[in-house]
């Protein structure tokens, strides 16, 4: 009697584990849900399906007509330390402000509509590296990797038209992007745009600067480099 | 009446008893190994409907998690990128790769790409991705080596014994702020990782909640 047990018990503990396989395999089916109580409520998840609209969209999309009058999230809780009183909120705007389309009327202005800080420009360097250097190189040289992988006519910021276009000029392709360039006005908040530009100038400034641009303290120590 | 039952009779009760004992330990080793979402989620491997890889975008091409994943650090949620983002590049490289067809579908007809999704928290588990990335939580501390790769699958069980073991010692998984972004980013050693993390814990004032109310509400 024991014996036959154990065979029959060895038997379907192989079985069983063939079936199951063991933890962490891949896999394609979507996992068991073993006690799924509470776990799928009927409610509006971010970027999750709905039943409720007809469409199954739960993030909506604006009524046609809809004149968006620009918003300012607040950060999410337990916010940036670093940054901690300077970015308190995520701000997308559609005033018609300079600061919020980069020109006053049909002109482009220009200028940077925030304190110009080493914070700032700090930022603005971070947020180039996520967004811009992947086409447009952290030289700003347009050499980006996009490049060799077939994205073509990527600007170089060291040129003359855009060493003098406006700053509104560059913070609105950022915002709408031009040419080839999509927008990145729904990706990147108004004032890390600013803060973009304002890095912008700052690349350009470095690769087209005078001697007597450096200041006489560090002029003295490249010169004695040279 | 002395031979009324034959002698292996005897052995009977016990024998019974013996396999009652194997078999609930057995069950018991059953349920304890398959029954948990170290057996249930991890490996979770779909495929989705264009073949994104991570592999390729975030490893090779060297793209910050933030160009697509660009709310991370300021939302609870950290969002799929709409198809803009991946327009902003494919409307001119590969744009003709028939792995791209989803893509170019939802462009065209302004509807969401719907990719499958592989991580996902219970709705009364309210987790929040900003809270974590700004206090040196890594993206590695809960999807792995997700840099490396080609497709998706789930690598941490993501169950509350799992998040209990970070709340409950954050010093082992907290991170410079400089590399929570950078996938590739490992203490030199555990001991190393320790005395780091004591420090940033003690500096940033971090208490992660172990109350119910933490992450239940």
């Amino acid at each position: 009697m024991l014996r036959i047990f154990f065979i029959v018990l060895a038997l379907s503990l192989v079985t069983l584990v063939a079936i199951t396989g063991i933890r962490g395999q891949k896999g394609k089916k979507p996992p068991i849900e073993i006690f799924p109580d509470m776990d799928h409520q009927p409610k509006v998840k971010s970027q999750v399906p709905t039943g409720f609209f007809a469409d199954s969209r739960g993030d909506r999309q604006p009524v046609p007509g809809t004149v968006p009058l620009g918003y300012a999230a607040p950060l999410s809780k337990g916010g940036a330390v670093a940054d901690e009183g300077k970015y308190t909120a995520v701000r997308f705007a559609n005033s018609t402000d300079y600061a919020d389309t980069g020109r006053f009327g049909d002109q482009w202005g220009t200028g940077i509509p925030l304190p110009v800080t080493a914070e700032l420009m700090q930022r603005g360097g971070e947020r180039y590296a996520i967004f811009c250097a992947v086409c447009h190189g952290s030289s700003g040289a347009g050499n980006g990797v996009a490049g060799q992988y077939g994205m073509a006519a990527i600007a170089s910021y060291h040129q003359d038209r855009l060493r003098t276009m406006p700053d509104g000029e560059i913070f609105n392709t950022i915002t709408h992007g031009k040419n080839t360039m999509l927008g990145y006005g729904g990706k990147i908040p108004v004032d890390d745009r600013w803060a973009i530009v304002a890095y912008v100038r700052a690349l350009q400034l470095s690769q087209h600067a005078e001697l007597s641009d450096v200041p006489p303290e560090e002029r003295a120590k490249l010169e004695a480099a040279k | 009446m002395s031979n009324f039952f034959p002698r292996w009779a005897n052995w009977v009760p016990l024998k019974l008893l013996l396999i009652a004992a194997v078999l609930t330990t057995v069950l018991t080793l059953g349920v304890w190994y398959y029954f948990t979402p170290k057996y249930t989620r991890v490996g979770y491997m779909p495929d989705q409907p264009a073949p994104f890889s991570h592999a390729l975008h975030a490893e090779q091409l060297g793209m910050d998690c933030r160009y697509c994943h660009s709310f991370v650090e300021v939302s609870g949620h950290s969002n799929i990128p709409d198809t803009q983002t991946c327009m902003a590049c494919h409307s001119q490289i590969k744009s003709t790769s028939p792995k791209l067809a989803a893509v170019k579908a939802s462009w065209e007809s302004g509807l969401p790409i719907q990719w499958v999704r592989i991580h996902k928290a219970p709705d009364y588990v309210y987790f929040n991705h900003a809270a974590h990335v700004n206090r040196g939580v890594s993206c590695f501390s809960c999807h792995g080596q997700i840099n490396d790769m080609a497709t998706v699958w789930q690598a941490e069980p993501q169950s509350m014994a799992w998040c209990l073991e970070c709340h409950r010692a954050p010093e082992k998984f907290l991170r410079p702020q400089s590399e929570v972004f950078n996938l590739n980013w490992h203490a030199a050693s555990p001991a190393a990782q320790l005395a780091m993390g004591t420090q940033f814990k003690k500096e940033w004032n971090i208490n992660p909640p172990l109350t119910c109310g933490g992450c239940h509400r």
